[in-house]
């Protein structure tokens, strides 16, 4: 496959960066995405030209951290992955292909397509943990009877790995899909309700002052997200907010 | 307010939009029986309206609450679009927000000035009049003038395609509004489907009611 590539290179968080275009021929339909863009960079290495910064780790879509703006769509023009489940062959040749870093106040660009996503370090902070005594006598988790329903749902929110897709595929920036949940992962269970109050105010309150937007209820993130989490945790981050703001004050 | 205030965060203001939304969605019902029934029964809009602009309970409680909601929901909508565009301050080269949401979510801004432009010359055509016929000018009253009025007021043609055009914006602000409003207040639950259908169906049939009204009043002139 030949491809045009136009791609985001910004020097440092004080440039202004800007599209620059490329030229990519020989790709494999059955790379990935990520080894595409590795191709490209031993390219620009041997030229002497300096490579294009992009997160990635695990690269089997479990640790979050590749994150890319595609075609317009954040991880690219699938459903349920991480860029680096993308494959070339979801392309054609001669294609051009827009790539940019994830779009957020809150998201700063680092170098090129890296973005800082430590705003969401910094929520999670902020609530999301249950507080456990590890004196010794620890009740084992495993013994507290759950039903299976909550487990199950708490299971799910509980897989989201913080990409940032949500923020990125949101017209608001929001970062809504994800705060809500690592609120509902929580909620769901008994381990955590002794927090519950505090984690919800604390966990909104912080996503708020990071800049992220509002939501508008398009549903954007749900679509975009790699593990499927759904729009129900928002609600239910809704309905623990308005549980703890309008209980009355012990 | 208080750090734990419902209406501090984000959140909180979202709820409170969709509660004057829901608000203003039930008024609609009520706003489109009455302008029906000019098509229906010349009769009964009179005695509906007469009943409407004179009740004290209606004037004095019901239209100040009405007022409120729609200032609320405007402004509070402006207060959010701000913000979330702040959160973006550098845009996507390209942006394909077609592959995963309606295009009425995205643009709820844009038909929400068009009601709201249309709002300004309902009052101008309506509201106004009425308040200076009642209260400045002090005339009697009189149950029988609302309809006459009413046909006079939709004799232009232009006039008429002003309100269909603003309601089929209702129309799309509505197909997306309707079911966010039940989100907003995190009813996200074995409902929301139906209540989603439901909210087709409402956010078509009402806005064509308005219509079908202006387009008969115009050719029964
Ligand atoms: C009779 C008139 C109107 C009705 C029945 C109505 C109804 C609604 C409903 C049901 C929602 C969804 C609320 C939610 O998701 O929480 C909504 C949202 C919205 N409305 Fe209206 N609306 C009306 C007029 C207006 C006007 C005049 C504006 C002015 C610009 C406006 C701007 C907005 C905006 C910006 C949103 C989206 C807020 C967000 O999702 O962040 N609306 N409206
Ligand atoms: S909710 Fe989904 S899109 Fe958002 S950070 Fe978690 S895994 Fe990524
Ligand atoms: S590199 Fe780990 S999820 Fe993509």
């Amino acid at each position: 496959m030949n491809l045009k590539l136009k791609i985001w290179r910004q020097k440092n968080s004080n440039d202004k960066g800007k599209i620059v275009d490329y030229a990519i021929s020989d790709i494999e339909p059955d790379m990935s995405f990520l080894e595409m863009l590795d191709v490209l960079n031993d390219e620009l290495i041997n030229k002497g030209e300096t490579p294009v910064a992009f997160d990635h780790d695990c690269r089997e879509g479990i640790c979050g951290s590749c994150s890319l703006f595609i075609n317009g769509r954040a991880h690219g023009p699938d459903t349920g992955i991480a860029t680096c489940q993308l494959h070339m062959r979801k392309f054609k040749d001669g294609d051009t292909i827009y790539i940019e870093p994830f779009r957020a106040r809150a998201f700063p660009v680092i170098k090129d397509l890296a973005v800082d996503r430590s705003a969401f370090d910094r929520i999670q902070h902020a609530g999301g943990y249950v507080s456990v005594n590890t004196s010794g006598n620890t009740q084992d988790a495993n013994n507290i009877p759950i039903p299976k329903e909550n487990a199950d749902t708490a299971f799910d929110s509980a897989t989201c790995i913080g990409c940032g897709a949500c923020v990125a595929a949101c017209k608001n920036s929001s970062a809504r899909l994800f705060v809500s949940a690592k609120v509902s992962q929580m909620a769901l269970l008994p381990q955590g309700q002794i927090e519950a109050k505090t984690r919800v105010l604390n966990m909104t309150e912080q996503m708020d002052k990071e800049g992220f937007g509002n939501c508008s209820n398009t549903g954007a993130c749900e679509v975009e997200c790699p593990k499927g989490i759904s729009l129900e945790n928002i609600a239910r981050q809704i309905r623990e907010y308005a549980k703890a703001t309008t209980a009355t004050k012990k | 307010m208080s750090k734990s205030g419902l209406f501090r965060l984000t959140i909180g203001r979202k709820i409170a939009m969709a509660l004057s939304a829901l608000f203003l969605m039930i008024f609609l019902l009520q706003h489109l029986t009455i302008n029906f029934s000019a098509v229906v029964s010349p009769d009964t809009f009179n005695e509906l309206s007469h009943f409407m602009g004179t009740n004290p309970v209606i004037q004095f409680f019901a239209q100040p609450i009405l007022i409120f909601a729609v200032v609320f929901h405007f402004v509070m909508g402006f207060i959010l679009e701000i913000r979330n565009r702040k959160a973006r301050p550098i845009n996507y080269a390209k942006n394909n927000g077609a592959a995963n949401s309606t295009w009425m979510s995205r643009n709820m801004i844009y038909s929400g000035l068009v009601i709201l432009a249309f709002l300004v010359l309902h009052f101008i055509d309506f509201w106004l009049p009425e308040m200076n016929y009642k209260y400045i000018e002090m005339n009697a009253a009189d149950p029988n003038r609302y309809y006459e009025e009413l046909l006079h007021k939709f004799a232009h043609p232009a006039r008429v395609i002003a309100y269909v055009v603003a309601f089929i914006l209702l129309a799309l602000h509505l197909l997306h509004g309707f079911g966010s409003a039940f989100q907003s207040m995190g009813q996200n639950n074995k409902y929301i489907d139906s209540l989603k259908k439901f909210g087709v169906f409402y956010s078509i049939v009402v806005p064509l009611g308005f219509i079908i009204t202006a387009i008969a009043l115009y050719l029964q002139h």
